[in-house]
């Protein structure tokens, strides 16, 4: 049994309750949503909050909506719901593919994507994936809500916009017709971390061009998309040449270090192969997706 | 999965799931693991326990300044801190390693290893001790580390050991087996010597349960209750009364239910001494029970074998000798468990499955600044590290041969007409008949379908790899004349009741970590009196209820216990067919015996039940001279010799070119354990064992940095398979009876284990041919795969 630092626990009632609770314990006061992340530090004692805030009475936050041309996802939303869910399949299988590879079922029942981007962990999966999708995320604070990019929100390892009186309530992502995407993740094993992984966004138009790519990586030291393949892939009918050109590029975006998962050279020939082959199952799902539609 | 139907080797039972004696049948332990009621170390709770908890050194080498423990002391709910000047009075600082070395019980002079023990706290709740932890103050001199066991031996190396007398180095031993000028001379003349660096990690069992201990030392009458994480209960009680001063008599070790030995539970860890110590320091009853990291970081891990292979040959293919220098990286304390004579273990059964001219090993040990240990992770002494070198030098072999690696095993093999099998190295295999497991795994795999299909695939450029292991172990340590541990002959006991009703009870020396013993033994017994399994209890783990004996580790339960066990029974169908005799009036020697019966020659309407000759045992029949009114008996076994199971292991796995991600898609395992007492409980573990393997092929490594700090303290970075990583597993297996063994049987439970990675490996190998690749180390994790690829393989170490 690992043992944490001793703590206070609360468990809150409402949004404006947990912000109330935030602001009364200050700083050294943390909400835990499905503790996957939080948990485990404060029993190696790298995270020790004075006050734990329990959010997982706030039921308002985990939902799965669409709204007009936007996926509404609570940020209580938990990795399993995701997972199950057939409209962010059918939308979003970008997201379907990275659950899929997130930790195990039960971490997956637990973890929330609130959760999971506010500890903007570098080997974080969703993070990417929102990234790609150009997700915005509502935070609420004592001044009210604010809407953040991903450029804004995510600020780099473990850091994000939320301050310590806020809270993430919701991420929004946009739904582009013609447009499908992908993620594709290395791992030793399943259940782990990545050792590098990619994922795309691809809108294709009528005539089938690239009109709309996103690419992002995850764990290769690069917290924002490869913007450069834009430049090189819009406007563009998607072929073998142009994903290898493209993979080129994420490798030289990325910023990756050594460690037990890998040496630099092979997490930059990952961040290469995986964007291949995100783009090319990104493609071939939109160009499936069109064709369905005009059927 | 496909099992091959066993023969049912107990037709009269009927019932296929009850047999009355061997064959397959649940296990009687298992209700109570399934329903969550199993009684662990960690579930006991005594009137006015206390809670201890280690502090332990963050640093791999330095020395220790001082200790402050007043701010620990002074929390509200500790009662003691112990620290290594405290044991020093009583004499307890160091205590005695199962290798003839000492460890450091808690450092006094200098830290070791990094997790190493460092001072313990004793607190009302275990939430307060590990509080309390933080609340001591160390001061620490840092110094450089030996972390390389490559540079252990250089002359500007620091010194580990200078509590030593006399220490100027960190060499432990030097062993060698075998005949080197015999060796030497083959070589020399042969026509095609490879060489090849093979490097088996440093890996950890990591069972499900960590380590632990609950003592209970009564100041009135000076008995001490050791619950304990143990495979050997008997083998701890009289080390802890030689050790402690204690007497034995006085000295109970419990080892309830155990999650998971592997080796890890068969040495005396510090915490459990402290455990005891803070017992009789505080008159409370103390428990200890250790954090996954501390297991992870500071308990036995297993191999650490940098191994220089050498295979000679003729161009045809007929292996003529083998030869290896070993590097042993045995850590900080040389606390290796094997047979005294043997600090390499059984390593020396590196000549395989083959009928060698001439062989040679030597192998030195090392200490570095890492946690001790070496002889764990379900290796039957070491044969883990023997098999992985022959079976990796076999193929690289065929390689060189440019022949198929199952046609070279193939003709290699002992035959079965030269068994007993005297091995180059002193072994006398028992018996064996290689080539029908070979062939009958070979078949299950569709070995030749297998080649076509890889053929194919790499003109496509597809990555599949098959890979072979046939390995043969040498596990039921041992005879006494050749075999101890600190001085104790590894003989088992086993004792045998019969109530007046007929139900029964076997107690036993060995103690269960998962492997069935109390459904095995009881199947043993079944089979030689015919009582149902159902009605005998068997009773081990505690020592003050069981017969003397070494413990459950090197496959040795069935091997030595199971014999005991056996014969025992044999001794009281003995006895009743003398009490049956004199209850039907007649002589024994017109009594024969049918199972569960003894009954008149030539009429078999008259006869007596076991539960009829309990009960008479136990009556007023007048019982024959020198017959004692029981049904009871009991033996102590010593092996005649061990016992050589062996296995065909066939793995296929797909290696995805882009990522270097293997794929184990198939494994196909012939195992042959001799008689077989249950198919289920076999398949068991050999489903255990196999998972395991693939873990240390694939993923599993205790790896440091260049501070000695251990990067594999968590099962975040020390990674072990998920029922993702393995296939359905395919097993089938053959029946060659041990001849010296009362029932035949073998032992099984490290043979997958052992096994194992060589197969894993060798299909990956297999697979990167095209790439040029002819070895690398494990584990073959995607990056040192794609490494591979690039023609950069290096060695983990
Ligand atoms: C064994 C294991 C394997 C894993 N593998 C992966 C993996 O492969 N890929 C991956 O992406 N993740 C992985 N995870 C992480 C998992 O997805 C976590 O669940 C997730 O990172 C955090 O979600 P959570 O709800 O558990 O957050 P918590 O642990 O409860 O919280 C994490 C942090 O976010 C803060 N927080 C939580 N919710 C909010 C909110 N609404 N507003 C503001 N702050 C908030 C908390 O205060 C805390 O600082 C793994 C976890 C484990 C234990």
């Amino acid at each position: 049994m690992q043992i944490p630092a001793p703590f206070d626990y609360v468990r809150a009632s409402s949004v404006d309750n947990a912000l109330a609770l935030l602001d009364r314990h200050g700083a050294e006061s943390r909400v835990v949503a499905g503790g996957h992340s939080l948990l485990p530090m404060m029993k190696l004692r790298l995270a020790r909050p004075d006050w734990l805030i329990d959010i997982n009475d706030l039921f308002e936050l985990d939902y799965l909506l669409i709204d007009g041309q936007t996926l509404r996802i609570g940020a209580m939303t938990r990795h399993t719901t995701l997972l199950e869910s057939d409209d962010v399949q059918r939308l979003f299988p970008i997201i379907t593919d990275a659950e899929r590879v997130i930790a195990d079922p039960i971490v997956r029942n637990r973890g929330t994507i609130g959760g999971s981007l506010c500890q903007a962990d570098p080997a974080e999966d969703l993070s990417t994936v929102c990234h790609v999708l150009e997700a915005v995320a509502v935070v609420r604070g004592p001044a009210g809500e604010r809407m953040l990019s991903m450029a804004d929100f995510h600020r780099g390892p473990y850091e994000t916009a939320v301050a310590q009186n806020e809270l993430l309530i919701e991420v929004r992502v946009p739904i582009r017709a013609g447009s499908s995407s992908a993620y594709e993740k290395v791992e030793r094993r399943v259940g782990d971390w990545a050792v590098a992984a990619a994922g795309a966004s691809v809108t294709l138009d009528s005539a089938g061009a690239i009109s709309q790519v996103a690419v992002g990586l995850t764990a290769v030291g690069l917290e924002q998309n490869v913007t450069e393949v834009e430049a090189v892939l819009v406007g563009q009918t998607p072929t073998e040449e142009l994903f290898t050109e493209a993979g080129r590029l994420a490798s030289l975006a990325c910023d990756p270090l050594a460690d037990q998962r890998g040496p630099i050279d092979y997490k930059r020939h990952l961040a290469d192969e995986l964007t291949r082959r995100v783009l090319r199952a990104a493609c071939r799902r939109a160009a499936a997706s069109a064709s369905e539609i005009t059927i | 999965m496909t099992i091959l139907e066993d023969r049912p080797s107990n037709p009269a039972a009927g019932d296929h799931d009850r047999p009355i004696g061997h064959g397959r049948m649940q296990r009687k332990e298992d209700p109570r693991f399934v329903r969550g009621k199993g009684h662990y170390v960690d579930d006991i709770v005594l009137p006015g326990m206390l809670h201890g908890a280690i502090l332990r050194a963050p640093v791999a080498h330095a020395r220790l300044v001082s200790i402050d423990t007043t701010e620990a002391l002074a929390h509200p709910k500790v009662l003691a801190v112990i620290t290594g000047t405290d044991l020093q009075a009583l004499g307890l600082a160091w205590a005695p390693t199962l290798s003839m070395d000492v460890q450091a019980v808690l450092v006094t002079d200098k830290v070791r290893f990094q997790g190493q023990e460092v001072a313990f706290v004793v607190a009302e709740d275990r939430y307060a001790a590990r509080d309390a932890l933080e609340l001591i103050q160390v001061e620490y001199d840092v110094l450089p580390p030996v972390v390389d066991a490559r540079k252990a031996m250089d002359a500007d190396a620091p010194v580990i050991r200078d509590d030593l007398e006399g220490r100027t180095d960190n060499h432990i031993f030097d062993w060698e087996a075998g005949n080197k000028a015999e060796t030497d001379a083959v070589f020399a003349s042969a026509d095609v010597v490879v060489t090849q660096e093979i490097v088996y990690p440093r890996v950890h069992p990591a069972p499900m349960e960590t380590c632990g201990a609950v003592a209970d030392f009564d100041p009135i009458d000076g008995r001490l209750t050791l619950y304990e994480t143990t495979q050997a209960p008997h083998a701890h009680r009289t080390l802890f009364a030689m050790v402690s001063g204690i007497p034995e008599h006085k000295i109970r070790v419990v080892s309830p239910d155990i999650g998971g030995g592997f080796g890890n539970k068969v040495g005396i860890y510090p915490g459990y001494i402290l455990a005891v110590v803070g017992s009789i320091v505080t008159g409370k009853p103390v428990k200890w029970v250790e954090d996954r990291s501390e297991n992870l970081m500071s308990t036995s891990f297993a191999r650490d074998y940098i191994m220089q292979g050498e295979i000679a040959a003729t161009r045809d293919g007929k292996i003529l000798a083998l030869r290896t220098n070993v590097l042993a990286d045995h850590g900080a304390f040389n606390a290796t468990a094997q047979p005294t004579k043997y600090p390499a273990g059984f390593f020396h059964i590196f000549t395989g499955s083959y009928d060698l001219q001439a062989a040679h090993c030597t192998v030195t040990g090392v200490y570095t600044n890492k946690a001790p240990g070496g002889v764990a992770y379900a290796c039957s002494f070491r044969v883990t590290e023997a098999v992985y070198l022959v079976e990796r030098m076999v193929d690289i072999l065929a390689r060189k041969l440019e022949m198929d690696p199952a046609e070279l095993r193939l003709k290699n093999f002992i035959k079965p007409e030269q068994f007993p099998y005297p091995n180059k190295t002193g072994w006398e295999y028992d018996s064996g008949d290689y080539e029908p497991t070979m062939r009958l795994s070979m078949k299950m795999a569709g070995y030749d379908e297998l080649r076509r299909e890889q053929k194919e695939k790499r003109e496509r450029g597809e990555l599949m790899g098959i890979g072979i292991s046939f390995f043969t172990e040498t596990v039921g340590a041992g005879p006494r004349k050749d075999m101890d541990i600190l001085g104790l002959g590894m003989a088992d006991g086993a004792e045998l009741r019969i109530h007046p009703t007929g139900k029964a009870v076997v107690r036993i020396s060995v103690q269960s970590q998962g492997q069935g013993h109390e459904t095995t033994f009881a199947q043993i017994v079944a089979e030689e009196i015919g009582i149902p399994p159902e009605d005998i209890d068997v009773v081990h783990g505690d020592t003050d209820q069981t017969p003397f004996g070494l413990g459950t580790y090197g496959s040795r339960s069935t091997p030595v216990s199971g014999a005991a066990v056996a014969l025992v029974a044999r001794k009281v169908r003995e006895k009743a067919r003398f009490i049956a005799a004199a209850m039907l009036e007649t002589r024994p020697e017109d009594l024969e015996w049918e199972k569960g019966r003894w009954f008149v020659k030539g009429d078999p309407s008259i006869g007596k039940t076991m539960a009829e000759i309990a009960m008479g045992a136990h009556g007023t029949v007048a019982l024959p001279e020198g017959i004692d009114g029981n049904l009871d008996a009991e033996v102590t076994y010593d092996p005649p010799n061990l016992t050589f199971p062996f296995g065909a292991y066939i793995c296929v796995v797909d290696v995805d070119p882009g990522t270097g991600h293997v794929k184990v898609r198939r494994f196909i395992a012939v195992d042959d354990c001799g008689t077989r007492i249950n198919p289920m409980i076999i398949e068991g573990q050999i489903h255990g064992g196999l998972t395991d393997g693939v873990g240390m092929a694939l993923m599993e490594f205790i790896e440091f940095d260049a501070e000695g700090n251990c990067l594999g303290g968590s099962f975040m970075d020390y990674l072990i398979p998920t029922a993702m990583e393995v296939p359905d597993w395919e097993t089938g297996f053959t029946v060659t009876p041990s001849p010296h063994h009362p029932i035949g049987a073998k032992g099984v439970g490290e043979s997958a284990t052992v096994g194992s990675p060589p197969a894993v490996v060798n299909a990956v190998v297999d697979a990167l041919a095209p790439f040029g690749v002819v070895h690398m180390d494990m584990p073959c994790t995607p990056a040192r795969v794609w490494e591979a690829m690039q023609g950069r393989t290096r060695p983990p170490v």
